[in-house]
Parts: C-alpha cells; structure tokens; sequence
C-alpha cells in the first residue's frame, strides 16, 4: 500500500502547518464511535451514537448529516479544520437564528447529496446541512431530488469557519420559511490541482466506514 | 542538511504545487494496467455471452450484464477475442487499414479486451489511432461560459464573443444551482448573437437539465454521468438502465444529448474495486454504446487531477477518447477541468487530443478567466485564447478558434447584452439596467459587473418554471424587442428538434443551420492528403492574427 496512515497523516500535518490554523489531535486509529478532534480553545468534540434517528415532530429545527467517518476516524477537513469547530459553527450560525438542530450520522452513503438529503428526510422542517469529513457540504430540502440542493459548496479547500456558520444560518432561516441570500460562492481554480487526489484518498478512507444496511442515527454531541 | 539552491530553485516551482500520489491498485489508485484488471474473454451460446472477461453470466454484476446484452455486436465477438491484442493495435495506428475495418473489429470487443489493445500502444500511436478513428471529419472545439456572481447580461455578452471566436457548442452551469434557467436563457441568446447555429447547455442535476431542455432553454445535454462500478451507479441511485431511460427521454424530444465519464471519477467515489482508471472507463464508454447515446464527453473531465496525480495518468485521459472512437462515438475530449498550476503540463496535456483532433478538443474550453469558470476552472481560459491562436498558427492545426478584432467583440457583446436585457423584459424577469448592459459590453470578468438582487432573481426564476415560459416565449420577446434576427435564430434552433438531424453522431450546425455530423461529413482520414484539409479560406483566417507584424510597413 503505497498511501498508508502515516503518509496521510505526514500530509495533513504539512497541509496544517502550511496554514497555522486551529489546534487538534488526529486520530486514525480510534475504532469506537467516540472522538478527538478539539477546537482552537481545545474543547473536545465527543460523538455518540444513541439508536436509531427519528423523524422530527417539530417545524423549526435543522438537522445535521455527517458521514460515516465524521469527527471519529477522521477528525479535520482536508484542510485541518478541526471537525470539533466546523460543527460548533454550524450549530452557533442555526441557533443564533433561533432554530434547534440535532445531529445524526449517516452510514449507508458518505455522498454528501445523499447524506443531505436523508437527513432532510428526517427533519421537521424538512430543511437539512449534509457534511462530509473533508468538508464538502451542502444545504438540502427533503422535496428536492437528492442530487439537487438549495446550496452547494462543492469545493472543501475554501470553505473557512465563517463559512461554516453561515452555512448554518441560511439552513436555520430556509427552516424558518425565509429567503436567505444564498452564501457567496467563492471559486479556486487551483483547488483541485493541489488536492483532488488527496480528495480522493480521504473518501477511500471514509468509505470504508459506510454500512449500506445501517440506519441513521441519532448522534450526541458533546464538548468536554 | 545544507541544501542545495538548485533544489530550492526547484521547489519553488509551480509544478511542485500539484498533488502527486504513489499508485494504490488495492483501491483503484491506478491509472493503467491495475494487477486486478481482468483477462479478456469472451463465450457465446445460443446467440447469448454466457462468459465475459473471466466472469461466468451467474457471476454478472448489472454493468456486466447490460454489456453483455446490448453493448457487444456479437458477429465477430469470440474472433475479436482470439485475435493478438498487439496486432489489432498495430491495425488502429496503421494509415493503410481503413476506419470501418476497425470497427469491424472493436465494435466486437469486451471492455477488457479493449483495454487491454490500448494498453499495448504508446501516447504518439494513441494520437494516430484518434486522428483516423475521431468520427467527424473536421475537428471543432466547445466553451464553458459561466460566471461566479451568475450575471446573465455577462453570460450572454461572453456566449456571444465565444460564439464569434469560433467555438461551436457552449455549456454553462451555475454558482447557485437555482439560477440555472436563467443562466440557460441567457447562453442561448448571447450564443445566437454571435453565430446563428452554436448549441448551448446548462450543466445541473439531470431532471433539471431534461426540464430545461424540454422548454427549448438549451439545445443540447452532455451531463449524463455514467460509471464504471456498481457501487458507484448505486451512490447516484441510478443504474445503466436509467441513463438509458434518459438518453431516450431526450431523443424523444429530438434533443441532442452525450453522456460523460471519465477516469477516476470510481476511485474518487470510493468504490474501484481495485481496478485501473482506464478499465473502469472501458466499462463507461460500452455501457454508453448500449444505451444507445451518439456520444460521450471523456477524458477524466471533472476527475482531472485524480489520475494525473499519479504515473501515466495524461495517457490514459487520451486513451479513454480513443476507446470511444472505436465504439464509433462522438467524442468530447475533455481538455476541460485545471488539474495543474504548471503551464507547461497544460499545455503538454492538451497535445493529445489537439494534435490529431477530436469531436470537441475542448470540453469546454473557459472563454471566461478562470475565477469565473463554475466548473472549479479550466485547463484553458480566456486569458490562454492568444496563445491558443498562436499554437494553431504554429502547428498549422485546426483548434476550431478564429482570431477577432476588438471592436467587433465589443459590438457583438453590447448587441448579446441588450438582446437578454429586452428578452429579461419580455419574460417579466428581473430588469437587466443600462449600468449592468454597459458593463458586460466592456467586462473580462464578473468582478467588472454591477452586483444583482439574487433573491428576486431566484423568486422570479421559481416563478417562471411553475409557469410554462418556453421557447416560444423568448422568441416574442426578442421580436418584440427589436431582436428579430436572434429570434429567428433562435427559433431555427427549436426547428432542429423536430427535424432531428442533428441527433446523428457528432453533429454540429453551421450558420445557415445546416448540419454538420459523422453521416454527411465522416472521417474518411487514411494518411498524407486525405480526411480533414485545412481550406486556404480557413488557413487565411487562422494565420491572420491582428497583432503580426506587415512586412510592408517597414
């Protein structure tokens, strides 16, 4: 095996330190379904599976999709946000909206459209943010088809914090029955030169954690 | 340890910005000859094939069996399968074997049996089996027209002035996806200001897309994805027999339609199974001929810097364009998508399809600069259209590009922004100002245009689409508006949907909407002096780049 951990691991910390960002821990080798990814004031992120997910009963919430690997077997975007602040963010942007949201994890795909839309399925609002470990997101709505999207922010290489937070506002207030200005699109061309291939090495990793037969479930998210 | 400078002189190096992975065959990070890619075979019984590449017909996966059933002309398969793959090779890059001859062959062949011929050849006799096996006989080029902020006055001045610097299909997509009528619109008037007869598409999900298509807001489809595993299909919850349900829905409608796929795009999903890149497109390019599409747009496309990320990666994109000339598609070469910060490598990448040709070398190319291009930017864009010219001149090749002179770019644009601006005005869209009008006429890029109000845009976009504003619609506007010469044009190019000549393989329009496609112009290429001439009328134009010196005025 020519990319193994280590190598990965050598790349990511290269990636960090390039950009002098948040503090975090990386785990790869973590095999239960709790985390070890810290924000910058290194609040750890603890993710819990608690049973099936169930659809919401109540019209104002937002709920969050991860993937299979989320916060668990990998614990950053492919840029070394740590996925403690992304979903921090995320959450602050939909509550400061004055909208609930709850998390669950989907293991049947690690698409972010799909896992977006399923997680749509299940909200009361029928309005969803999916979220792959390398970051790629996008903000569903349960009656659009599922490659579909109210927004899509395809490119994880430039989507920062702020843009985390945002992305949860403009979930909360499509929940709310609103008409957000969609967040700006940002483009860089040279995102893919540098890192479609690491892209691609990160989805392997998190595919190998999807479970085609298991259903979503309800995730407690805790910082300790 | 002391460094060197020239090691440092070399890293600094835009080359040493890209991503470079060592080959991984157990998940498919290969791009060619994976240890687990399969030994050709082939057993037919009962005019059925009960045996596939090493698989018995019970062990089939659907991919599997759709080839099987409706890919392979069976008339020859188990001969193909006997022959030496370094022979047929051999017969793809020979001047003296005529193209029909081959597909004699490979049209009789597995997906791995394909594999493995073009496996046996190099970069320069995978270029001469394209130049003779591209299906129309004169090579064309595509654009990407898109913008970051969505502008449709921008869209259309930039359609226009591809259009008018010789591209003969343009696509755009979108920054947020639900502008993507208005964005189609848009391309299609500024596409038919600059030259009567230039198809258009909008790239988005693929209802959308039909919808869209089926309203006469585009003109053509390209985006149907196809892939070379089943677990992939499966992600997309589709299944080879759902493209094929597509590709009828637009032939149904006389819309000319392509698929797309391209290497890496399994691997970068997750699910390669160990196989190479390029076997994994054999699959895609066979599961295209079954289901019954004139064309593929190939070349890794979007996947770009996947199998260019590790050894003979840029083979393999010129590769999997020659795999769809030997199924007798048309083939959009890609040539699309940055996957590099080297020009160098650029440029270099390009040669395979530009040399000898192919159905679109570009897929598109961005007639944008590259901040604007949706598409995540191009391998070119508008600020390579010089070189581009310059290369064609050099090389004495066709790259479908003409140059211009400024004042008929800016004229062509002014007049695209205006025809939109009266269009937005007829359809009751979200006025277009005189500000915005002006500067699209002038503009490079988006960062020159005034912002829009995007929410009134995306309410009125809504509520256009939940009424039945089609075609016809933007023609009464463009008339009422003054615009009857785009009107008529426009409507010429609704005509072709129920002519359907332009559903034949490879076609293209000229501007009098006559068409141009592999059954009245075929690729009868067989050596010096035969298949596609550049016309003196043509070479005139190529060589006459406005800023060459007149020898006379010295």
């Amino acid at each position: 095996m020519a990319m193994d951990k280590e190598k990965l691991r050598s790349i990511i910390s290269e990636v960090l330190s390039e950009l002098d960002i948040d503090e975090k821990t990386i785990n790869t080798t973590s095999s239960s379904p709790v985390i070890t990814s810290k924000t910058a004031d290194s609040n750890t992120l603890k993710l819990t599976d608690t049973g099936d997910a169930t659809p919401g009963t109540i019209t104002d919430e937002v709920v969050i999709g991860i993937t299979p690997a989320f916060g668990v077997y990998q614990t950053e975007t492919i840029i070394g946000i740590p996925h403690a602040s992304v979903l921090r963010e995320i959450m602050a942007g939909i509550e400061e909206e004055g909208v609930k949201c709850r998390v669950i994890r989907v293991y049947r795909t690690a698409d972010v459209a799909f896992t977006g839309h399923d997680a749509a399925k299940l909200s009361g609002s029928g309005i969803a943010i999916g979220i792959q470990s390398k970051g790629t997101s996008v903000i569903h709505q349960k009656d659009l088809t599922p490659l579909a999207n109210l927004e899509l922010f395809p490119q994880a290489p430039i989507i920062d914090l702020p843009t985390y937070r945002q992305i949860g506002k403009n979930a909360a207030q499509y929940a709310k029955g609103e008409s957000p200005d969609p967040v700006p699109v940002k483009n860089d061309q040279m995102a893919r030169p540098k890192y479609q291939a690491i892209s691609a090495l990160l989805h392997n990793k998190e595919a190998e954690h999807q479970d085609l037969k298991k259903k979503p479930q309800a995730v407690k998210v805790e910082y300790i | 340890m002391k460094r060197s400078k020239r090691f440092e002189v070399l890293e600094n190096r835009p080359i040493h910005e890209d991503g470079f992975v060592k080959e991984w065959p157990e998940v498919g990070m290969i791009a060619m000859d994976s240890p687990n890619d399969p030994i050709p075979s082939v057993r037919i019984e009962n005019g059925k094939i009960v045996e596939m590449d090493g698989k018995e017909r019970k062990d089939f996966d659907m991919i599997d069996s759709f080839i099987a059933d409706y890919s392979i002309n069976l008339d020859n398969a188990e001969r193909v399968a006997k022959m030496d793959s370094v022979l047929i090779a051999r017969k793809i890059c020979d001047i003296n074997i005529t193209r029909d001859e081959i597909l004699d062959i490979s049209l009789s062949m597995t997906p791995a049996k394909m594999n493995e011929v073009v496996c046996k050849m190099s970069a320069l006799e995978i270029m001469m089996g394209l130049a003779k096996m591209r299906a129309r006989i004169s090579p064309s080029n595509q654009a990407h027209v898109t913008n970051l902020k969505d502008n449709p006055a921008q869209l259309a001045a930039d359609a226009a002035e591809g259009s008018l610097r010789g591209f003969d299909e343009e696509e755009t997509t979108v920054g947020i996806s639900r502008y993507a009528p208005m964005n189609a619109i848009s391309i299609l008037i500024g596409s038919q200001t600059g030259r009567p007869g230039v198809l258009t598409q909008c790239s988005v999900e693929e209802a959308t897309e039909l919808g869209m298509g089926m309203r006469g807001f585009t003109t053509y489809a390209e985006t149907v994805s196809v892939y070379g595993t089943e677990q992939v299909f499966m992600d997309g919850d589709d299944t080879p027999f759902s493209k094929a349900f597509l590709a009828s829905c637009y032939a149904s409608r006389g819309l000319k339609m392509r698929f797309t796929s391209g290497t890496g795009s399994e691997v970068q999903m997750g699910f390669a199974e160990g196989k190479s890149m390029l076997y994994l497109e054999a699959r895609c390019v066979f599961i295209t001929k079954g289901a019954g599409s004139q064309g593929i747009q190939n070349g890794s496309v979007s996947c770009c810097g996947v199998p260019a990320a590790v050894p003979s990666g840029i083979k393999a994109m010129g590769a999997e364009n020659l795999f769809s000339t030997l199924l007798d598609l048309e083939c959009a070469s890609s040539n699309d998508q940055s996957f590099t910060h080297s020009d160098l490598r650029r440029s270099t990448r390009t040669m395979m399809q530009f040399m000898p040709g192919t159905d679109f070398i570009c897929s598109g190319y961005s007639s944008v600069p590259n901040y604007d291009n949706m598409f995540a930017g191009g391998n070119w864009d508008a600020e390579d259209f010089d070189d581009w010219l310059v290369i064609q001149r050099d090389l004495k090749i066709d790259g479908g590009l003409k140059p211009v002179r400024e004042e008929n770019v800016i004229k062509i644009r002014n007049k695209a922004a205006k025809a939109i601006q009266a269009t937005f005005k007829g359809l009751g869209l979200p006025a277009i100002t005189d500000e915005e009008v002006e500067a699209a006429t002038y503009s490079h890029g988006s960062k020159d245009m005034p912002k829009r109000n995007v929410n009134a845009d995306l309410k009125a976009i809504e509520e256009m689409m939940e009424s039945d504003t089609s075609a016809v619609d933007i023609i009464k506007a463009l008339y009422n508006g003054g615009f009857k010469d785009v009107a008529d044009a426009v409507f010429n190019m609704q005509k072709q949907k129920v002519a359907g000549d332009y559903l034949q393989t490879a076609a293209i329009l000229t501007k009098d909407f006559h068409v141009v496609s592999a059954v009245n112009a075929p690729n009868d290429y067989q050596g010096p002096q035969t298949g596609y001439q550049i016309s003196d009328e043509r070479w005139n134009e190529m060589k006459d780049i406005p800023w060459a010196v007149n020898p006379e005025d010295y």
